[in-house]
């Protein structure tokens, strides 16, 4: 009997926890398009990150590149994340290939949306040249889908909520 | 179970290693024609103010300035809004122009790297590398065990011409692939974070910038003060970002530079991780120190050549391995054979007299030398046949005999033949060793110890006759030592020497058969003076081998012959008529031929032993000072190759004929007119000279002993003469 008990007590005090956790309902999907120029060298890595009105880190979106220790090539990036806490791991992956493109989908809150803030693209590849801040766009709904193009390895950018 | 150590991973890892090798080959040899092609200003004379003032005067918004490892300096900058980027000349900083990396070179880093196959590429050339460090430890162990000793590393192998050419290339190459091997290991284990590469994080400067208006970066204090030879990078600020200062990167560590003062904000010098790593990185690409990255090049370059030259070898020996048949069960077996082989030419003895004893009738177990069961239930003879390898070492399949021998239980009766090359000072040492101990803890003696020469099958059968004697057993062992296709040749020369003298010589010629039509035609097997041709007497089945006097390239296979009281062989020979045919096969014999080079080579025999001498003074074109001493009966009747030889005296391929004859009033053998010409000797001595003796036994004892008088003054002895190879012997 006592068993039972303890059993049923340790899994309430597992879920509480988690449901407190739960991302908030007010959140959209947002999918987010980069297409490299075929610009012929290694797989090129790529942080996507927020940055608030005045320019400062607020988040992580996407890495493209797998080696931590190429991260610092994304200076932009890796200085303003230099105290994020949030681990990246879930939101890593592989390098993008000369003349690819990466789409993937994040969520994005609605508070953040015409509230000031901007996508940036840090960019950078082997034996090339480094792109901190390559792309910024304002996450707004007015350049929602719009296509921006970068100096460096990046053709077109867009985001699509 | 070293050679083992050596083989199983040298197979496995062949084809990666080889293309480990090449790649890496390229890139050492890319980054050597990268430094030829850039200018390398001397310390003090530019530095990174300078170069950023030129470039920054070219273009607006320059991004990056990165000074490579092989010293060429790189301009990333914007131009209208378009990336572009430039080679820049170091001295100058004017631009070269445009900076396209090559395809090729990227693509070969990344076969290097990872085969281009992502992670588990960059696992399999990480393994690779850990094999190839194996390989080049396990093969330096057995360089040292083979030429005996640490000590004696640096003396010329010998062995088959694929043999030396894998021990003689792994000796040149072992630094450089061990170099390479080891650091790729450290780079791999620091690509998957095993080991720390001490990288810095990109952090921003922890003292606000000024703000203020730029400088242009020539007037900055701090870029005046980093010679170019200390940048690795120079990163330029945002332009408009008036808050965002220079980020230098030196051999030192990371600072960041004021863009309006020129001060230091902060500097993070390099931690030890990072030095270790980055000192790892120039010796495993050599670039920045070009002469390491053409020695790791060239060593590189071995291992495709190494890797196949051991395959063939490995391939050789497994081939050479027999099969015994009708092995009995170790305790059913009245005869034990034990064997103690290196290269397996043992194995090819114990297999005829495995064959022998069965044919007899007995029931007879071949089992390897660490094969000794502790007790044998029936037998009644044991019989070891061992090779001896290096300096008196146990062969490979007789590694773990002694300790195992201390756990035997019972005594039977044994005998023991040593196999081994009577030029090595210690001439069957293992078998020696074998039978003391075996003595020393009671074993029975069946047979006292005998030893085989150069696996000669005269000196094994002489030894089956004797063994079978004593075990009341008629024993014939006829053993063709691995018979090569025999060749057959014609007589195409006879001259006739010494028969005033009652020693009938011959230098007998041959040339391939001149029958057969155009496309039948043969051409001379490939051979050079020194080596051994051995020839079947018709009806037998032992070759007999005498030294060869001319080399293939001669276009005739020549040898002296002395006719032996009832020798088979030499008889057949002397009897031959002009046309008449043999069957030959060429056995190389590296181990006898005169070192290349200026150093003097004193040539010394005795009658047919003037054969290969001659050879070696026919093909010394360029005139190497040689020295002939030989000794024959009489001027008139047995002077081999005297006019020859005067030709050469006059020619100056060879530089002092010395003769001795016995039967002319005041005359003596070779070795009197050695010890008449003791102080040329040790002159010819002190300046390098390598001796080359070849003749009968007891002529080249007494040589050895006149010449060791001889150079004993000189602080010199045979030994060590023998042991760096300068004293060789042909002897028979």
């Amino acid at each position: 009997m006592n068993k039972t008990f303890a059993t049923i007590g340790l899994a309430a005090s597992l879920a509480l926890p988690a449901l407190a956790l739960a991302p908030p309902a007010e959140a959209r999907s947002v999918t987010l398009t980069t297409q490299l120029r075929p610009y012929g060298g290694n797989g090129a890595y790529l942080a996507i990150y927020l940055v608030d009105a005045q320019g400062r880190f607020h988040s992580t979106l996407r890495v493209a590149g797998g080696k931590a220790k190429y991260y610092s090539h994304l200076s932009a990036w890796a200085r303003g994340r230099a105290n994020e806490t949030t681990r990246i791991d879930g939101i890593t992956g592989a390098s993008v290939g000369s003349g690819q493109t990466l789409r993937v989908s994040v969520d994005i809150a609605d508070a953040l949306i015409d509230a000031g803030y901007q996508i940036r693209v840090d960019t950078a590849v082997e034996d090339g040249r480094d792109n901190p801040g390559e792309i910024s766009v304002p996450l707004t709904t007015a350049a929602n889908g719009r296509p921006v193009s970068g100096r460096g390895y990046v053709a077109a950018f867009k985001f699509d909520m | 179970m070293l050679r083992r150590h050596h083989s199983l991973p040298g197979l496995f890892a062949a084809l990666l290693i080889a293309a480990l090798a090449l790649t890496g080959a390229f890139l050492a040899f890319d980054s050597i024609i990268d430094r030829i092609s850039s200018t390398v200003p001397a310390t003090g004379q530019v530095s990174v103010a300078m170069l950023a003032e030129a470039v920054q005067a070219r273009h607006a918004e320059v991004e990056r300035i990165v000074r490579t490892a092989s010293g060429s300096v790189i301009a990333y900058y914007f131009e209208a809004d378009l990336p572009g980027a430039e080679l820049v000349d170091p001295l100058t900083g004017q631009a070269v122009g445009p900076y396209e990396p090559s395809n090729l070179t990227r693509t070969i880093t990344n076969l290097h790297r990872s085969f281009l196959m992502g992670d588990a590429g960059r696992v399999a050339a990480g393994l690779g590398a850990a094999a190839m460090l194996v390989l080049c430890v396990s093969g330096a162990m057995l360089l040292v065990a083979r030429l005996g000793g640490w000590f004696a590393i640096l003396r010329p192998s010998r062995g088959t011409t694929v043999q030396r050419l894998h021990c003689e290339l792994g000796r040149f190459a072992l630094i450089g692939l061990t170099l390479s091997a080891l650091t790729g290991c450290w780079m791999s284990l620091a690509t998957f974070g095993v080991l720390p590469d001490g990288a810095l994080a990109e952090f921003a400067p922890l003292v606000q910038p000024s703000s203020s208006e730029r400088l242009s970066p020539g007037r900055l204090a701090a870029l005046q003060a980093v010679d170019l030879s200390a940048l690795r990078e120079l990163t330029f600020p945002y332009p408009d970002n008036l808050a965002d200062p220079y980020t230098l990167t030196t051999t030192q560590g990371i600072a960041h530079v004021d863009a309006a003062t020129g001060q230091v904000l902060d500097f993070t010098p390099n931690g030890l991780a990072r030095q270790v790593h980055e000192t790892i990185i120039m010796l495993h690409t050599g670039r920045g120190l070009w002469p390491l990255a053409l020695l790791l090049g060239l060593a590189a370059l071995t291992a495709p050549v190494l890797a196949a030259a051991g395959g063939v070898i490995w391939w050789r020996r497994r081939a050479a391995l027999p099969k015994i048949r009708q092995n009995i069960g170790a305790q059913s077996a009245d005869t034990i054979i034990l064997v103690g082989s290196e290269g397996n030419s043992t194995w090819g003895f114990a297999a005829t007299l495995h064959a022998a004893l069965t044919k007899a009738g007995h029931q007879v177990h071949t089992a390897p030398m660490d094969s000794l069961a502790p007790r044998y239930a029936k037998a009644e003879r044991l019989l070891i046949l061992t090779a001896t390898y290096g300096d008196g070492d146990a062969p490979s399949s007789a590694q773990m005999f002694l300790q195992r021998l201390e756990r035997t239980g019972g005594v039977i009766p044994v005998a023991v033949l040593g196999f081994g090359d009577r030029s090595f000072p210690k001439f069957c040492g293992f078998a020696t060793q074998v039978a003391e101990v075996l003595r020393a803890k009671g074993w029975p003696v069946l047979l006292d110890t005998w030893s085989v020469d150069r696996q000669s099958a005269q000196n094994f059968a002489a030894w089956g006759k004797a063994l079978g004697e004593t075990i009341g057993t008629k024993l014939e062992l006829t053993h063709a030592v691995a018979r090569p296709r025999t060749t057959a040749l014609e007589l195409s020369g006879h001259v006739e020497y010494g028969a005033e003298s009652q020693t009938p010589t011959a230098i007998l010629s041959f040339t391939p058969p001149t029958t057969g039509g155009f496309l039948r035609r043969r051409a001379l097997p490939r051979f050079e003076a020194g080596d051994l041709v051995g020839i079947l007497p018709p009806g037998t089945a032992l070759p007999r081998f005498y030294s060869l006097a001319s080399a293939s390239s001669d276009g005739v296979l020549e040898i002296c012959v002395r006719k032996q009281p009832g020798g088979l062989c030499s008889s057949f020979l002397h009897e031959l008529p002009p046309g008449g045919r043999i069957e030959a096969f060429i056995r190389p014999n590296p181990a006898f031929r005169p070192n290349r080079g200026k150093a003097p080579v004193i040539l010394i025999g005795a009658g047919t032993g003037i054969g290969p001498l001659a050879g070696f003074i026919r093909h010394n074109t360029r005139h190497q000072p040689m020295h002939l001493y030989w000794g024959g009966r009489h001027p008139n009747s047995d002077f081999l190759y005297g006019p020859e030889l005067r030709k050469y005296v006059e020619d100056g391929r060879l530089a002092r004929l010395n003769t001795a004859f016995s039967r002319v009033p005041g005359g003596g053998y070779v070795q009197d007119r050695l010890a008449a010409d003791a102080v040329t000797l040790r002159d010819l001595m002190q300046h390098g000279a390598q001796v080359l003796v070849c003749g009968g036994r007891d002529m080249a004892g007494g040589v050895a002993r006149t010449l060791e008088a001889i150079l004993h003054p000189l602080g010199l002895d045979l030994v060590t003469l023998k042991s760096e190879g300068r004293y060789l012997e042909d002897v028979y």
